[in-house]
C-alpha cells in the first residue's frame, strides 16, 4: 500500500479492513512518529469509510507523541466516518492510556482476532 | 504543578549526580535513557520501574527540545542530572529555554481536552514518577522515583 522506503509500518489488508502494525518496537522518535502519522493519514484518506486496525503487537514503549499522532488519526477516521481499532497493547502500555484516560476514546480490542470482529458494517 | 506531597517532599539533587550535555539526536537520547536504565537495573529495580522511568525521561527530554527550545537554534544542548542508588532515582532534565508554568498547560484528561493532541507528557510523568517538580524559571525539572514508593516494594 506504500511505496515509501522507509516505512515504519506494515500494512496489510483482510477482509475490508486495514491492519497496520508497527516495525519498531519503540515508537518514540518525533521525526518517525510524524512520518507515521503521515502515513496513515493518506490511508484514511484515500479510503471511504476505513475500518482501520493498529496493533501494537510489537510495540514495547511509546511516547505522548505517538498518543497525539493517535489522537489526530482518530479524528480523521471519524471524519471520513470510518472506524479505528486498537489491539494486542502491552499491559504497560495500556496503562499509559488508563492514565491519559485515552481508553475512553478509543475501542480497545486484547486481539487482532477481536478486533477484526468488533467492526461494524 | 509541583509534586503533590507534604513540607519538604521536593526531589532531592545529589551532589554526586552525573552531568550530561544531550545533543536533539534519537541515538544520544536513547544512550542516555540506556545508561540510566541499565543503572537501574544494576541496582535491581523492577522491569516497570524501569518502564516508568524510560517514559519519564523521554517526556521531559522531548518537551526540552520540543517546547523549550521552540525558538532557539537547533544545536543547543539539554543537560540531564541522574543519580541512582538502591532507594532512590533522581533525574533533572533542563533546558536553556524561558521556561514555562505547568498550571498554564491544560489538563489532557479533562472531559473536555480528551481529545487534544498534546500535553500528556506531564501527566505521564507525574503518573510514573514519585515526585515532580518544575523549579528556577521552569526550564528544569526535577524527578524522582523512591523505591519504597513503587507499588511492588
Amino acid at each position: 500500500m506504500s511505496s515509501r522506503e522507509e516505512s515504519r509500518l506494515r500494512i496489510a489488508e483482510v477482509d475490508g479492513v486495514i491492519k497496520v502494525e508497527f516495525i519498531d518496537r519503540n515508537i518514540l522518535d518525533e521525526a518517525n512518529i510524524q512520518a507515521i502519522g503521515e502515513e496513515i493519514a493518506t490511508i484514511v484518506d484515500t479510503n471511504e469509510a476505513p475500518k482501520l486496525l493498529i496493533s501494537f503487537a510489537n510495540v514495547d514503549h511509546l511516547s505522548s507523541a505517538a498518543l497525539g499522532t493517535l489522537i489526530t488519526i482518530n479524528n480523521k477516521v471519524r471524519a471520513r466516518e470510518g472506524q479505528l481499532r486498537l489491539s494486542d497493547i502491552d499491559r504497560q502500555i495500556y496503562e499509559v492510556f488508563v492514565i491519559t484516560r485515552l481508553n475512553q476514546i478509543f475501542t480497545i480490542s486484547e486481539t487482532a482476532e477481536e478486533a477484526m470482529a468488533s467492526f461494524a458494517g | 504543578m509541583t509534586a503533590a506531597g507534604h513540607g519538604s517532599q521536593h526531589p532531592d539533587p545529589h551532589p554526586d549526580a552525573e552531568r550530561i550535555e544531550l545533543a536533539n539526536d534519537r541515538d544520544a537520547i536513547d544512550d542516555v535513557e540506556n545508561t540510566i536504565i541499565s543503572l537501574a537495573d544494576t541496582h535491581g529495580y523492577s522491569q516497570s520501574a524501569q518502564f516508568a522511568l524510560r517514559l519519564a525521561i523521554e517526556e521531559a527530554v522531548v518537551n526540552a527540545f520540543k517546547h523549550g527550545h521552540r525558538d532557539l537554534p537547533e544545536h543547543l544542548t539539554v543537560s540531564i542530572e541522574y543519580f541512582v542508588n538502591s532507594e532512590r532515582i533522581f533525574v533533572a532534565v533542563e533546558d536553556q529555554g524561558p521556561g514555562f508554568t505547568p498550571s498554564d498547560v491544560p489538563d489532557p484528561t479533562l472531559d473536555e481536552n480528551l481529545e487534544l493532541p498534546s500535553g500528556r507528557g506531564l501527566v505521564l510523568m507525574q503518573a510514573y514518577m514519585t515526585r515532580v517538580e518544575y523549579v528556577g524559571r521552569g526550564n528544569r525539572v526535577e524527578m524522582e522515583l523512591i523505591r519504597a514508593e513503587l507499588p511492588e516494594a
